[in-house]
């Protein structure tokens, strides 16, 4: 409703969306981007013709390119497609999955639906043997997140997208165009964007509200019936930035001292586990009573489960994308850029918006979306206003060393 | 893995009076083939893959590094411990609960007999996740199972000796020991029923009729002669309960993580195969030692 509300432009929701797996000199770049995005946001209408990226040094070039197998797209009428749970839209009875359905029945082509992406790493070790011996996934496109984007374009184990089959993507918002982990986006297109923050289902907290990550790791109300992500940006991310760190430009003390907070809460056993997305499920059965979540799960949990809530903490919370990719060796790449395709049309995203409730990358959706629905329109979740956004950081990229160094204390945690 | 290099100890001796024919010999072959495939490729494989350093990014390269087996110690001992204790408890309550359901199939249960056994068996029909996941249902705070424990205050008696943390019953010590009592307990009946089954009823008679007290009679007469059985169930329960990382996983929190929990989360998230393997190795030693420390014990190699 509010033209102000989402800003396409934004430069907080821009410098976030730049993150990813780089090296140091590009990441000193940062700061040179923000300002770029910024003096893009005062021009007012960049986006219509994509710049190059402002930060020319970036770590993510391929050591080897990707190698593409013969396309069976044309003669095999399939798609097989990866994704986290509760990331797409599902009918009232849930039994279909209406956008899915349109696009069988509009292309011929069948959709193959896997929920298997519970987390980046996870995810990585079931695939990396595969694509390290050079052999076909099953799987001809999946979503990662940012930096997971990044690591996967630097081994060369996804391929460059054709566009040609994708003559959608120009309505790609202009805030996710020119991003650091796929420098030019010639990899990926982003599928949804959102925040991590702190869920909690308030009959299983007692009807307490839980408004901190300190509360969450030492209410005694909460004890043993406490997740955190095992996605080390989001969970580490949310307790530095309770003690006052940025995790856009942390040190190694600021991490440790994060760590230490954790583990503090793990030996009082206020915690029950780390989770990948399976989260949702002992969150809405009441035996999670709060986590660390992924917002646009909890909201769209909330409908079938009222009592569920959640809070952008108001120290800050972690902003992150998750994109499109294909893998090496995928048999229906085509097939795959015509899914890509179809989803990149704003009607048909629309609805795939209305339920997921995350932040929608294809332009034009938020128009299409307030015609159906005013009140989504206001939900700052999907359409974040300048003040959810001012309070949203970016976990800063990390060399391979830090990333080896940071990985190994923070699964030290969540491995024992 | 253990169980077959203990099996495999007797089957390398192979009579030797007939030496012309080469019929057991080519017999054999089959078994051998499949354990140097399956047990013994592997082994060599992991053992050089524990010495191996590097990334993920840029590969593992063997460099001999024997630290990693005192680094892995250091940093999970806990944990191993934690396995052995649990599996070794388990392994004592489905022995408890095991035994006289043995016995009653063996002994009394007539021509109910099969469908008894056939009952212990049926776990076994669905998956061994399946049936750990159908216990989170039913430990969970929504149930009936925790409501009526809350109410009768048995989860304020297991808060107290330690065994739960809070008044739920899942993400708990209970609930991680009691997964792996129910999961392996049909390993435990099972050869405990073979050995019972075999027990002759006149050796009670005769006992009974020599004054022998019904106690008496069970810690002389039935207890021996079930023996191998005992052995058997327990090792088949203890030693795949050590290694589970299903139940500890499902059932558990972050103070109930099993070793078999952190050597699969080594391998397969965090991808530190090195140290993956050398805890592998370690559980592997630590498990064969305690296995024969205890066959040695109980005085049945013959039985095995």
């Amino acid at each position: 409703m509010n033209d102000k509300s989402f800003d396409t432009d934004n430069p907080y929701l821009r410098a976030a969306l730049l993150r990813g797996l780089v090296s140091r000199r590009s990441a000193m770049m940062g700061a040179a981007g923000v300002s770029a995005a910024a003096f893009l946001a005062a021009c007012g209408s960049a986006g219509k013709n994509p710049t190059p990226a402002g930060t020319g040094a970036t770590g993510t070039t391929p050591a080897k390119t990707a190698a593409a197998a013969q396309d069976m797209s044309d003669t095999e009428k399939v798609v097989n497609w990866s994704n986290w749970t509760e990331y797409i839209d599902v009918s009232e009875d849930e039994k279909s999955r209406p956008t899915l359905e349109a696009f069988m029945k509009k292309t011929g082509i069948k959709v193959n639906y896997t929920e298997d992406y519970l987390d980046n790493d996870e995810f990585y070790a079931k695939v990396r043997p595969l694509l390290e011996g050079g052999q076909d996934t099953g799987r001809d496109v999946w979503v990662s997140t940012d930096w997971m984007v990044a690591r996967l374009i630097r081994q060369g184990y996804i391929q460059k997208l054709d566009f040609a089959n994708i003559p959608n993507a120009g309505n790609l918002e202009a805030n996710f165009k020119n991003v650091e982990f796929d420098p030019g986006r010639l990899y990926s297109l982003p599928w949804q964007a959102g925040f991590a923050c702190i869920g909690y289902n308030a009959k299983a907290t007692g009807g307490k509200k839980v408004e901190s990550m300190t509360q969450l790791l030492t209410d005694p109300a909460l004890k043993g019936k406490v997740t955190l992500l095992t996605e080390m940006r989001d969970t580490m991310g949310l307790v530095m930035l309770e003690q006052g760190k940025d995790p856009a430009s942390f040190t190694d003390a600021d991490f440790q001292a994060a760590i230490d907070m954790i583990q503090q809460a793990k030996d009082a056993g206020q915690l029950k586990g780390f989770t990948g997305n399976e989260y949702t499920d002992g969150l809405s059965k009441g035996d999670i009573a709060a986590c660390v979540a992924w917002s646009g799960d909890v909201a769209s949990l909330k409908l079938d489960t009222p009592e569920l809530d959640l809070t952008l903490p108001a120290a800050g919370y972690t902003l992150w994308s998750d994109n499109f990719v294909i893998p090496a060796l995928a048999k229906h790449k085509k097939n795959a850029e015509k899914l890509i395709d179809y989803y990149y049309d704003p009607k048909v995203f629309k609805d795939v918006a209305a339920w997921v409730n995350y932040i929608p990358p294809v332009a034009g959706t938020k128009e299409a979306l307030v015609a159906d629905d005013p009140e989504l329109g206001n939900n700052t979740l999907v359409f974040p206003t300048e003040d959810v956004l001012a309070k949203a950081h970016v976990f800063r990229p990390l060399t391979a060393a830090e990333e080896t160094k940071y990985t190994k204390l923070f699964s030290a945690l969540t491995t024992a | 893995m253990a169980e077959t290099a203990v099996l495999s100890t007797g089957s390398a001796v192979a009579p030797s009076h007939r030496r012309r024919t080469w019929v057991p010999y080519a017999l054999l072959l089959p078994g051998l083939l499949w354990l140097v495939v399956f047990f013994v490729l592997p082994m060599l494989t992991l053992g050089s893959q524990s010495l191996q350093e590097g990334n993920v990014d840029d590969g593992y390269a063997f460099t001999g590094n024997v630290a990693i087996y005192a680094e892995a110690l250091g940093r999970y001992w806990p944990q191993m411990l934690r396995s052995l204790l649990y599996a070794g408890v388990a392994t004592l309550l489905a022995l408890l609960l095991g035994y006289p359901l043995a016995y009653f199939i063996a002994q009394k249960a007539g021509r109910w007999k099969n469908i008894v056994l056939v009952l212990v068996i049926a776990p076994f029909f669905t998956s061994f996740l399946i049936r750990t996941l159908a216990w989170r249902t039913i430990l969970s705070d929504d149930w009936f199972v925790t409501q009526w424990a809350r109410t009768l205050r048995v989860t304020d008696l297991l808060q107290w000796v330690g065994l739960t943390a809070n008044d739920s019953l899942l993400s708990s010590k209970f609930a991680v020991i009691m997964g792996l009592t129910y999961n392996f307990l049909p390993f435990m009946i099972l050869p405990l029923y073979a050995s019972l089954e075999r027990l002759d009823p006149r050796l009670l008679e005769a006992a009974g009729d020599l004054y022998a007290s019904p106690r008496e009679t069970f810690r002389r007469v039935t207890w021996p002669l079930s023996l191998p059985g005992v052995v058997a169930g327990t090792l088949l329960t203890f030693i795949p309960a050590a290694g589970d990382f299903i139940n500890a996983r499902l059932l558990g929190n972050t103070q109930t993580t099993m070793i078999g929990s952190v050597i699969d989360s080594q391998f397969l998230r965090v991808l530190d195969y090195p140290l993956a393997a050398a805890l592998s190795f370690i559980l592997l030693i630590v498990i064969v030692t305690m296995v024969a420390v205890y066959v040695r014990k109980a005085g049945t190699e013959e039985l095995l």
